[in-house]
This record gives structure tokens, C-alpha cells and sequence, in this order.
């Protein structure tokens, strides 16, 4: 994976999309890259489709928004069409298993992708709130060159005061972050 | 025992920008003797902002021995309140017309009530726009002809007159000060100015005074007919006393 | 006094309205007033916690009027003031700056442009620039730095609290949503550890001594009985505008030197169009930038040094056309044609930038 990244994350409000790209960037930035971090925000406060966009690399990033993307990350069903504009042939396009029928559908079955059963795992092994952490996990697995210790600082700096109230959060956080690594180790098909 | 040589006028003018610029028969001169009184008995010379809106209040902008400043039509509370929120030791009084404050100003003077904020608010209602020529003002009477009422304000198409301290007394939390004085009643009037600046010293919250005021200019009435305007419509209307000490 | 909000060097991956509360802090704002409208409120957001633990102010009012007028409040009281406001709120916003015009008063105000006209979007454009550098019934004298990047929100925040104060225009921060919600690496830090030198503020009101008897009264007006008294006031102010101006006027330039393309961007598009000046020069195509940090007072003498050597200029913008008319005066009388690629209330990527950089290039046969 080339190390000048543009990342789309898409899903729906609520899905912690923005979460996992904030804590993604600030790793990048922790572990000493350049990094960008920007939300998609309108009007809509809740129940629009939420976009995040995020850049990492060596140089100082450019422009906070881009065309075309390296990795797009798709999380919900009403998310595969909204992404359309930022996929190009090479994109990666990374979504949960469950909107198979959907990206079939929009980017047909030439589309470079990776498909990840990240809900049903967090459903039937960990907890749906850490649905999230394990696409989280996938995309490090992916990127490969982001220290999984940073990775792990950020996610204490920003949930680091739940865990304080319920040990047990951390866990299971801990753990769908290891399962998203796993599963994208192997996973990426043509 | 000698005789006094003019009329004592109070300290805190600024004798070098009398006589005044308002125009003869104004109730501006008296509002402000009244203030410049209440400010002498207090002693608050070197700690007051005298704060004054567009209209008519803006002549007063030198009128005293007071730091002072012209802000905008209608927003001098807001401005006051930027003020006194950093240097609560100065005493501030904002200066306005019945337009300022009831029309355009509105929105500031709800606001600035609710918050309770540590401000003393002088209003003269004079019953219409005087500075730009005479317009129907929220404060026009029910009948009563102006530039843009030429026929006299209709309540059904224009409104009712607005009565400010009761507006004021319908938002001010507990703490504010609200009374109505007039022109034609100089020590009581005196006396509500001075109450409210003492309220506003002892940071017991907002304190407003509307003072009933003339305006033979734009109201084209001799001295006898201002007076009976004052005195019977507008007194009429506008009733004058405390309504919160 | 309160603890210093800001020791040492502080290396830290965060939003732009964080950062701003950060800058106002260390610049030694002492109140904020302000009034909800996205995308400034994280900066209230912020600062209001910020000012708790720092022992600054805040009110919220009622709305845009009552924050820019009680801004001048407090400046008037001898505190450093400021508010953040954005697309319509900055409408209403020019009527306290007007006064504040008039005045000289020195209020800060950090601009968060979003779309418009009216209502618009809540996201990000550059449509506030005619508004911030001209708005009100006024000539406009007012500092206006338009920044890129957060290191530069910090820096120039800090900076135009030493401008307001010193020269005593009205100055503002215009950034833009991108600004404001984007996170990107930033290096705080406290300006009189680096050996700034911060300008005091003093009372212009309330000033010790009693009145006609121990000093003369302080009597501010922004209202005249005279033509003649206005004129004098307002040439006042345009002389003092004009001698500031070569201290003030800021810019950056790269590959100016020797293009045939010269790409004119500000804020957020100036990012984007260094990248797209690397993009073209490492295609073998000779594009050059110049970039006005300073909207008011706008560097116009390098400006048009710029432009006059080079062949071709391309103005890039998320506005339509208000850039371009701002610098096209300095460009009077020369002879490059000047392209505009303007795309208002929407971001700017480098590649757009190259390729209608090439496409130009190519058309007037200066391509490869």
C-alpha cells in the first residue's frame, strides 16, 4: 500500500464513522505522518448519510477534500451509491458484507474490494456498538505501515473516559480491533 | 447674602456645550437636568459611561462631564452589555428614544431585561420619530397623527401604542427596577433616575426608566397645547409611577 | 492572574475551532461574545471551557448585532474582544463593523465562511470576502488575513490582536468550514515565550480622573452634524490605511519567478494551487503562485510585479469571480489575460487546478 493515502469513510449517524476516522488520523499523526482529518457536515444534524474523509501521508496534505480516493469504507446500505463519486477503477472499496447485493449493483463485479462480515462478527462475538472498531481494524490491516500502539493511544484519548466508567468497553474494543486486523490480513480480492 | 447670578445648573454638565442643542420645548434638556442631577447626588461623575442611541438622544453625546459614546440605533444596550460585563465597576446608563428601544432595538431590550443585565436604561417617549421628521413611533397614540399616520395611528392597521415598563416588567427576573416618570414631574422623575442607578450600584439587577417627554417640533403645538398633550393624552395612556422598586 | 494557557512547545492533531480557541487564549483575549451559526460554534464550543478554567469571559447573545456591538463594548472597557461569526451572521455582523469602522475600534472577528447568498450551506466556501473586506457603509478599513492552514489560524490570531490594537482597524480572521471542522498537525505555543512582543489594551472609555475637572471628558462620535466634519475623519482613517499598508500587506509566491501561468488563489484554494504549481512544473509546464495573505490591505505592487511576468493568469476560487475583481485593479493595464475557475461554495482540488492550468496553458500554445 502506497503511503500517500486518501480515505473515504461512509455509514450512517450513529455508526461512529467519524470515530474511527478521527482516531485513524490522529494515530497517523502520532506516529509521525502528515495527516487530514475532515467530517461531511450539512444541515442534517442527524439521519443523513455521515462522510469522513481522511488523508495521510509524508508530505503536508493539500486540499482537505479530494476526487477520487485510495480506500473507500462503506458501512451502511444507503452509503454505497453516496460514495459513487469518490470511486475510481483502483479504489479499494472496503464494505460490510450484508450490502453485497447493493455494491454488486452500483460498481458491478470488476470493482477492487474487500468484503467484511464486520456486523455479523460484532453481533454474534463481540457487541454491535464496536461494529465500527472492527472496519477500524480492517482498514490497519490494509494501510499497513500505522504502529497498532498509536492506533490503541488514540482510542483511549477519545474513549478512554468510557472505559474509566465500564473496564469491559475497552475489551471489547480491544478485541474488535484485533478481529478487524485478522480479517483484513487475507481478505482482499480482485 | 448674594443672589445667585443663572439657575444652578447640575455639575456634571458640561458647561461649555450649553445652551443645548435641542430644539425649545424639547423634554430631552429636562430628562437629562434630571439625570445630571441624580448623577451629582450620587457622586457617580468619574465612574459613569453615558451611552447614547440614534435619534434625537445622540445631541446628548457631549451634553456632560461624562465619558461617553454614540453607538448605533438601537443597539446601545448591547453595547453597554460588552461594556459592563468586563469593567462591572463603571456605572452605565444607555440613552434612547422610545424607536430604539421599543422598534429597532426591541430584540436587545428583551434580552438585556431577561439577563438581568447590570444596566441602567433611560428612555424618553416622546410618542414618535423626531430626529428623521416626525414618524409614527411604536409609542404613537391611538388616533394620533404623525409623517406616516397622516390620518391618525389606527390601531387595526398599525398596532397598539407599545408600553414599555410593562414590557420590561413582563421579562425582568426578580432584581430589576422599572418605573415611568414625565417632564411634567421633575423631582419624581429625578428620584426614579437616581433609584435606578442606585439598583444598578448595588448589582441588584436591570433598572429602566422611561421618562414621558415632548416634542412641540414635530407635534406643531404651541406651549399650551405640548403641555395639555403631555398632561392629558399621553399621561392618559403612558401611566406614570413605579412599577417595580 | 490566571495560569497561562500555554507553556512550552504543544504539538497537537486537532480541529480549527479548536485551535482558534487556542489562539484567542494565548493571545490574551479576555472576553468573547458571540452568537450560535455553523461552522464557528466548536469555537464557542471551546472557549467557553476554556474560559472557565482561564478566567475569561463569555456571553452568548441574542444574536449577531448584540455579539459585534458588545465586542465593541468591550474593547471600548479595555479588553481584548472578539467574536467568530459566518454567512449570514457576518451580514448582520457588518453593522457593529461599521461603527467599529468609524471608530477605529479594535475588534477581532474570526469568519468561518460557509455558502450563500442567504442561508446557503452550513459547509465551506470563499463568498464572504467582498462582505468581510467591504461590508458595511464604509471604505473599508480593515485588516483581513485569510489563512491556509491551522498553524496559520494560531499565528494569525495571535497577530491580529497585536494589528487591532496597534493600528486600531477592525481585523479578522477569515478561515472557512473547511478551516474550521478539518483536523491537521499544529504547533502551539505561547507568543511571549517566543519572544512576541503583545500589544496592551487599554481603556478608550472610563479612564481614570474626573471628567471637565481633572481631564477632559471622552466623547466618541460616530455621527456628524457636518459633511465637512465626516470628511475629515474618514481622510483621517484613509491616511492612516494607506501608511499601514506596507507594514500590513502580506504574501506568498512560489515559482513566480519564471511561469507563464500565474495562479492567484487565497485561504483553503491556496493550498490546492501550490499543489497544482508542483503538479505542472514536474509535467515540464512553467506555472508559477501567488498567493495574498492580506485581502485588506492587498500587496499590490508585488502582485502585479508577479503577474507582469508572467504570460497567462488564472484565478482560482470557491467563490465566483470575488477574488478576481479584488485584484483585478493592481492588474490594470497589463496585458495578461486573466482566467477565472470558480467554483462557488465548493472545495478545490490540485488536480482541478492543474488541469485547467494545462488545458489554458495549451490553448494559448505556451503547453508542451
Amino acid at each position: 500500500m502506497k503511503s500517500n493515502l486518501k480515505i473515504v469513510l461512509a455509514g450512517e449517524g450513529g455508526q461512529g464513522v467519524q470515530s474511527i476516522a478521527e482516531i485513524l488520523a490522529e494515530a497517523a499523526f502520532a506516529a509521525g505522518k502528515q495527516a487530514l482529518y475532515i467530517p461531511s457536515f450539512g444541515v442534517e444534524q442527524r439521519g443523513g448519510v455521515s462522510l469522513a474523509f481522511v488523508q495521510i501521508g509524508e508530505e503536508p496534505v493539500s486540499a482537505p477534500k479530494f476526487a477520487t480516493s485510495d480506500m473507500v469504507g462503506v458501512l451502511s446500505s444507503r452509503s454505497v451509491s453516496r460514495v459513487r463519486q469518490y470511486v475510481a477503477p483502483e479504489s479499494l472499496l472496503l464494505y460490510d458484507s450484508s450490502l453485497e447485493e447493493e455494491v454488486k449493483k452500483v460498481y458491478g463485479p470488476g470493482q477492487r474490494s474487500v468484503s467484511v462480515p464486520a456486523l455479523k462478527l460484532a453481533e454474534e462475538e463481540l457487541h454491535p456498538r464496536v461494529f465500527n472498531v472492527i472496519i477500524l481494524g480492517v482498514l490497519l490491516s490494509l494501510i499497513n505501515f500505522l504502529p497498532l500502539e498509536r492506533v490503541k493511544e488514540a482510542l483511549e484519548r477519545h474513549l478512554g473516559h468510557r472505559f474509566a466508567q465500564d473496564p469491559v468497553l475497552r475489551e471489547l474494543n480491544y478485541r474488535a480491533l484485533d478481529l478487524g486486523r485478522q480479517y483484513g490480513d487475507v481478505r482482499e480480492r480482485r | 447674602m448674594s443672589v445667585q447670578a443663572r439657575p444652578a445648573i447640575p455639575r456634571s454638565w458640561r458647561p461649555e456645550t450649553k445652551p443645548h442643542k435641542f430644539c425649545p420645548g424639547c423634554g430631552h434638556g429636562l430628562i437629562l437636568k434630571a439625570l445630571g442631577m441624580a448623577v451629582d447626588e450620587l457622586d457617580l461623575q468619574d465612574r459613569l459611561i453615558f451611552a447614547c442611541d440614534i435619534g434625537c438622544s445622540l445631541l446628548a453625546w457631549d451634553f456632560f462631564n461624562i465619558d461617553s459614546i454614540h453607538t448605533h440605533h438601537g443597539r446601545t444596550l448591547p453595547v453597554l452589555t460588552g461594556l459592563k460585563r468586563v469593567r462591572p465597576e463603571l456605572i452605565v446608563v444607555a440613552y434612547m428614544g422610545d424607536g430604539g428601544a421599543y422598534a429597532i432595538g426591541a430584540q436587545h431590550l428583551v434580552n438585556a431585561a431577561a439577563r438581568n443585565e447590570f444596566l441602567t436604561v433611560i428612555v424618553a417617549n416622546n410618542s414618535l420619530y423626531a430626529m428623521t421628521g416626525g414618524q409614527m413611533a411604536p409609542t404613537t397614540l391611538p388616533g394620533q397623527k404623525t409623517e406616516t399616520t397622516p390620518y391618525g395611528r389606527e390601531v387595526k392597521a398599525a398596532g397598539a401604542p407599545v408600553l414599555g415598563p410593562e414590557l420590561v416588567d413582563s421579562i425582568a427576573p426578580t432584581g430589576a427596577y422599572i418605573a415611568r416618570g414625565t417632564v411634567a414631574s421633575m423631582i419624581q422623575l429625578k428620584n426614579f433616575i437616581k433609584k435606578a442607578l442606585v439598583h444598578q450600584i448595588e448589582g441588584k439587577g436591570f433598572s429602566f426608566v422611561e421618562s414621558l417627554s415632548t416634542c412641540p417640533t414635530n407635534w406643531r403645538t404651541n406651549a399650551a397645547e405640548t403641555w395639555h398633550f403631555l398632561e392629558k393624552e399621553m399621561s392618559g395612556y403612558f401611566k406614570v409611577g413605579e412599577i417595580r422598586q | 492572574m490566571a495560569e497561562r494557557p500555554l507553556t512550552g512547545e504543544r504539538r497537537a492533531f486537532m480541529a480549527g475551532n479548536e485551535v482558534l480557541a487556542w489562539a484567542t487564549l494565548a493571545a490574551g483575549a479576555d472576553v468573547m461574545y458571540g452568537y450560535p451559526i455553523t461552522p464557528q460554534n466548536e469555537l464557542m464550543h471551546y472557549w467557553t471551557r476554556l474560559a472557565h478554567r482561564f478566567g475569561r469571559e463569555f456571553l452568548q447573545t441574542e444574536d449577531e448585532l448584540s455579539a459585534g456591538f458588545a465586542t465593541i463594548g468591550g474593547v471600548l472597557a479595555g479588553k481584548k474582544a472578539f467574536t467568530a461569526t459566518a454567512g449570514p451572521g457576518n451580514v448582520l455582523m457588518q453593522e457593529p463593523l461599521s461603527m467599529a469602522e468609524m471608530m477605529r475600534l479594535p475588534v477581532v472577528v474570526i469568519v468561518a465562511q460557509r455558502g450563500g447568498p442567504s442561508t446557503g450551506t452550513v459547509i465551506y466556501s470563499q463568498q464572504e470576502l467582498n462582505l468581510t473586506c467591504f461590508g458595511g457603509n464604509g471604505e473599508g478599513f480593515r485588516v483581513v488575513y485569510s489563512t491556509s492552514s491551522h498553524q496559520e489560524l494560531f499565528e494569525y490570531t495571535l497577530k491580529a490582536f497585536n494589528i487591532a490594537w496597534k493600528y486600531r482597524f477592525p481585523t479578522f480572521i477569515l478561515g472557512d468550514g473547511y478551516q474550521s471542522k478539518m483536523y491537521e498537525p499544529i504547533i502551539l505555543f505561547d507568543p511571549e515565550e517566543r519572544g512576541w512582543e503583545m500589544v496592551p489594551a487599554r481603556p478608550l472609555l472610563g479612564l481614570p480622573g474626573r471628567p471637565g475637572e481633572e481631564r477632559e471628558p471622552v466623547h466618541l462620535r460616530n455621527t456628524f452634524n457636518l459633511e465637512e466634519e465626516l470628511y475629515e475623519v474618514v481622510m483621517a482613517a484613509a491616511g492612516d490605511y494607506a501608511r499601514a499598508a506596507a507594514d500590513l500587506a502580506e504574501y506568498v509566491t512560489f515559482r513566480a519567478d519564471d511561469c507563464e501561468l500565474l495562479i492567484v488563489a487565497h485561504g483553503v484554494v491556496a493550498r490546492a494551487a501550490l499543489a497544482a504549481v508542483k503538479i505542472l512544473r514536474q509535467q515540464g509546464l512553467k506555472a508559477g503562485y501567488f498567493r495574498p495573505i492580506t485581502l485588506r490591505p492587498l500587496a499590490e505592487k508585488e502582485l502585479r510585479e508577479a503577474a507582469g511576468g508572467a504570460r497567462l493568469i488564472l484565478v482560482a476560487e470557491s467563490a465566483y469571480g470575488q477574488l478576481e475583481r479584488l485584484i483585478k485593479p493592481s492588474l490594470y493595464g497589463l496585458e495578461q489575460p486573466v482566467h477565472g475557475y470558480f467554483r462557488p461554495g465548493l472545495g478545490i482540488t490540485p488536480e482541478e487546478i492543474a488541469a485547467e492550468a494545462a488545458k489554458i496553458l495549451n490553448s494559448a500554445g505556451y503547453g508542451l
